[in-house]
């Protein structure tokens, strides 16, 4: 389980998380929702340790995040548009990850097979297109069987084939008793994949249960419609 | 400590592709060459290539640096997801740097005097001293470049602020130290020009080179006087422990500022 309390975070001026609580169940998928600017990946990146809290506590299973690295170990991430080096491949990159983690760790290459890489494996990763970096990130996000899978808006650039194999991907972990915190603007994916959706809004948590929930409290047919109306009852209440 | 390492061998092997560590060698080889040849003798070419080494070694660790670390932010991104320390991070990204340019500098201005031979007995000493203090601004620069490029997250504010700092240390501070001496020439200011040269670590290595060379008419105002005041040995070593000073400190700086950053 991933524990959150009382976590604040300003950019500046910019207060973008206020106090944000969360208790993330393992072996669910949970979607965070929320308008864009609203602190999602502010909240993500928290957890990988990219972005420094103000304040608050941040707890993984027993470990409390306090500045050493090995948590990582067990987390895949997708970052919303992968960077990576122009010039190394993605054999490179997965060399290199491998090493760096000690060659310990048996890699999990299924995903590559099944986004048909194959070909691209050996080509300067600043020559791919958007959506095979895309595929890249995915790849690299479950390389090492993480047991926490956290993801960054996964579909946004991928075709419908790729997007499907990915979501069938990540059905199959979460019966393997994966965590999978993922961000989607896609209602149609959260409510085909998630058992829990968080929303959060002006970097408050808003609402945070099952997708039947929301339909219920909200009266609405759709998940959709249901987001919608929520966010505009926050906004205008 | 092995993460830092192999940080090192991944940065380095991309450096080695981009050509520029190759140029940077080959840069120092054929001036050390040239000279040798053309220049008649191994102590002439050892202070024609000092006045050479202390403006151009800062110059290229400061932009490279720079540049290098934006332009690596990608890889850093990506190893920040992965199981790696920052303070690991960090020092792998800087040695993986300045190593290089250290040894390609040092092997540039090397080998021409290896083959050539030297022509006078103190320039061994000489040429080793060179290479030493072009080792330490190579890590000085390198270290207050990054410490620059972690600071500003725009590309273009960092380099221009590393071009302006490289001018100041290179050019205008003997100037203004010039304006302080002439303005208050009534007074004793022995142990305040010691101060401004300890400031300035270009200052430092020049003096390293003098006090070897023993050509006090090329020692300059502060030269002189630190001569004067420490005698060759204590003034050698006062200089090397501020030299180390100015590698430790921005470093550091830089170091503390990585560990805090949001990406």
């Amino acid at each position: 389980m991933i524990s959150i309390r009382e976590l604040h975070k300003s950019f500046g001026p910019l207060q973008v998380l206020t106090g944000v609580s969360l208790a993330i169940e393992s072996g669910k998928i949970t979607a965070i929702l929320g308008p864009n600017g609203s602190g999602k990946t502010t909240l993500i990146k928290s957890i990988l340790g990219l972005v420094k809290p103000d304040r608050g506590v941040i707890q993984i299973g027993e470990q409390v995040l306090n500045g050493d690295c090995r948590y990582r170990e067990d987390i895949g991430y997708m970052p919303q548009i992968g960077h990576y080096p122009e010039n190394l491949s993605l054999n490179d990159v997965m060399t290199m990850l491998q090493d760096l983690r000690g060659g310990k760790h048996p890699t999990d290459t299924q995903l590559l097979e099944k986004f048909r890489l194959g070909k691209e494996m050996d080509k300067a990763l600043g020559t791919l297109s958007g959506g095979t970096r895309q595929k890249v990130s995915a790849v690299l996000a479950m390389l090492f069987n993480p047991k926490i899978l956290i993801l960054d808006e996964p579909t946004s650039g991928l075709d419908p084939v790729a997007s499907s194999i990915f979501k069938d991907a990540l059905i199959e972990e979460r019966a393997a008793g994966k965590t999978i915190i993922l961000t989607s603007h896609i209602m149609s994916e959260v409510e085909e994949l998630a058992d829990a959706v968080v929303f959060l809004l002006d970097g408050k948590i808003r609402f945070h249960g099952s997708p039947t929930e929301i339909l219920q409290n909200t009266s609405e047919s759709n998940l959709e419609r249901g987001i919608a109306r929520m966010m505009q009852e926050a906004v205008h209440p | 400590m092995r993460t830092t390492g192999k940080i090192i061998k991944y940065e380095i092997r991309d450096i080695a592709r981009s050509k520029f560590v190759l140029f940077y060698f080959v840069f120092f080889l054929l001036l050390t060459e040239g000279l040798l040849r053309f220049g008649g003798g191994s102590t002439k070419t050892l202070i024609s290539l000092s006045n050479v080494v202390l403006l151009v070694i800062p110059l290229m660790a400061i932009i490279f640096g720079a540049m290098y670390l934006y332009h690596s932010r990608e890889f850093t991104e990506l190893l920040l997801t992965q199981p790696v320390n920052r303070h690991q991070l960090f020092r792998g990204l800087y040695l993986g740097l300045a190593v290089p340019l250290a040894l390609s500098y040092g092997a540039g201005l090397g080998l021409p005097f290896l083959l050539h031979g030297f022509n006078a007995e103190g320039d061994v000493a000489l040429l080793l001293v060179m290479i030493g203090s072009g080792i330490f601004l190579t890590f000085i620069f390198t270290a207050i470049a990054f410490w620059i490029s972690v600071t500003y997250n725009e590309r273009v504010k960092g380099l221009g602020f590393s071009i302006v700092l490289w001018l100041f240390f290179a050019v205008i501070y003997d100037g203004l130290v010039l304006l302080v001496v002439a303005w208050f020439a009534d007074y004793p200011l022995e142990k305040a020009v010691i101060g401004f040269t300890i400031l300035n670590p270009l200052d430092l290595a020049r003096i390293l080179l003098l006090l070897q060379m023993d050509a006090s008419a090329l020692m300059g105002y502060t030269g002189a006087v630190f001569q004067r005041f420490f005698g060759s040995f204590w003034g050698i070593s006062i200089a090397t422990v501020a030299l180390v000073g100015w590698t430790a400190i921005p470093f550091w700086l830089g170091l503390r500022r990585f560990a805090q950053k949001d990406f």
